[in-house]
């Protein structure tokens, strides 16, 4: 049996249409990993490193004031802070390895890493 | 009391080609899976000649009753084993009632297996997503699971597409039979 021969000249496109999907997947999904812990610093120092399976939320103070930091289904945001541009909460959930938001003025940062890191420093 | 309920060779044929499909459900249970949620789905190779050769009606028949009839085999009927299949099912069946339309010319079952595939895995990681395990990192297995289905959805579409042309063309053996 010669399994070509099974094939219609449409089934090559529906074939090509699925890996260009599975690749399409891989790489929207692969990059990076799934995100695995939260780093958050504050003042430079780090302030703690936790799972991000368990949802919790984290009080950061900072010089400005409390930031609150919610981990909840594997994802992480700056719910609160006291800056005035609110930059870091615009940002929203960070979901994927790498994702990072920064709270300037009340010097913390929230941080997510995967298994394997993309980058050995980020400078903003 | 004797109840009967009156018959008809369709029902005959639909219930010997999803016994069929049935036999291969049990059949794949019993085999080893590599990675666990990847399995051929060789049961669906039933559902894909049956589409071809006795139409969507007579394929959504026999790929229930295989997902239902199967589970009470397996006793994991309304487990969420059972409900993962069930929704399986549904979207592969959706998928192949559409991928039917499509001019049979050029698409043939290996289209109908890739689509249905695709479809029964997006079903099932919709229901794992929103019912057992919302958490984000279910998408990190998406394109583990999306090979596979290429894979395997294209092997059964093959097989599907052989077993046709082995099959005479008015009826199958199986119908033959209780003629």
């Amino acid at each position: 049996m010669n399994p070509l021969l099974y094939f219609r000249a449409g089934d090559w496109f529906a074939i090509l249409l699925g890996i260009f999907f599975t690749a399409w997947l891989a790489a929207s999904f692969w990059p990076g990993g799934a995100a695995q812990k939260v780093i958050i610093r504050a003042g430079g120092q780090l302030f703690t490193e936790t799972r991000l399976d368990q949802a919790q939320r984290i009080l950061v103070p900072g010089p400005l004031g409390v930031s609150l930091i919610e981990i909840a289904h594997g994802r992480a945001r700056v719910a609160a802070d006291p800056s005035p541009r609110q930059l870091c909460v615009k940002q929203g959930w960070l979901s994927r390895a790498g994702d990072a938001a920064l709270c300037l003025p009340n010097q913390i940062s929230v941080e997510l890493v995967g298994a394997t890191r993309r980058f050995d420093s980020l400078n903003y | 009391m004797k109840i009967q309920l009156p018959t008809t060779p369709d029902d005959h044929r639909i219930a010997k080609l999803a016994a069929a499909a049935i036999g291969l459900t049990l059949t794949e249970a019993a085999l080893p899976s590599p990675i666990p949620g990847v399995k051929p789905g060789l049961a669906n190779i039933v559902t894909l000649a049956v589409l071809s050769r006795f139409g969507l009606r007579a394929a959504i028949w026999v790929g229930l009753l295989r997902v239902v009839a199967g589970s009470l085999l397996m006793g994991t009927f309304l487990s969420p084993t059972f409900f993962l299949s069930f929704t399986g099912a549904i979207t592969s069946l959706a998928a192949l009632a559409a991928a039917h339309t499509l001019p049979a010319r050029f698409f043939g079952p290996v289209t109908h297996s890739v689509f249905a595939a695709f479809a029964h895995l997006g079903g099932q990681l919709a229901l794992v997503y929103f019912w057992l395990i919302p958490h984000a990192g279910v998408a990190y297995l998406l394109p583990l699971f999306a090979g596979a289905a290429l894979l395997f959805g294209t092997v059964n579409g093959v097989v599907a597409a052989f077993l046709l042309t082995r099959l005479p063309d008015t009826s199958s053996p199986l119908a033959c039979a209780d003629r």
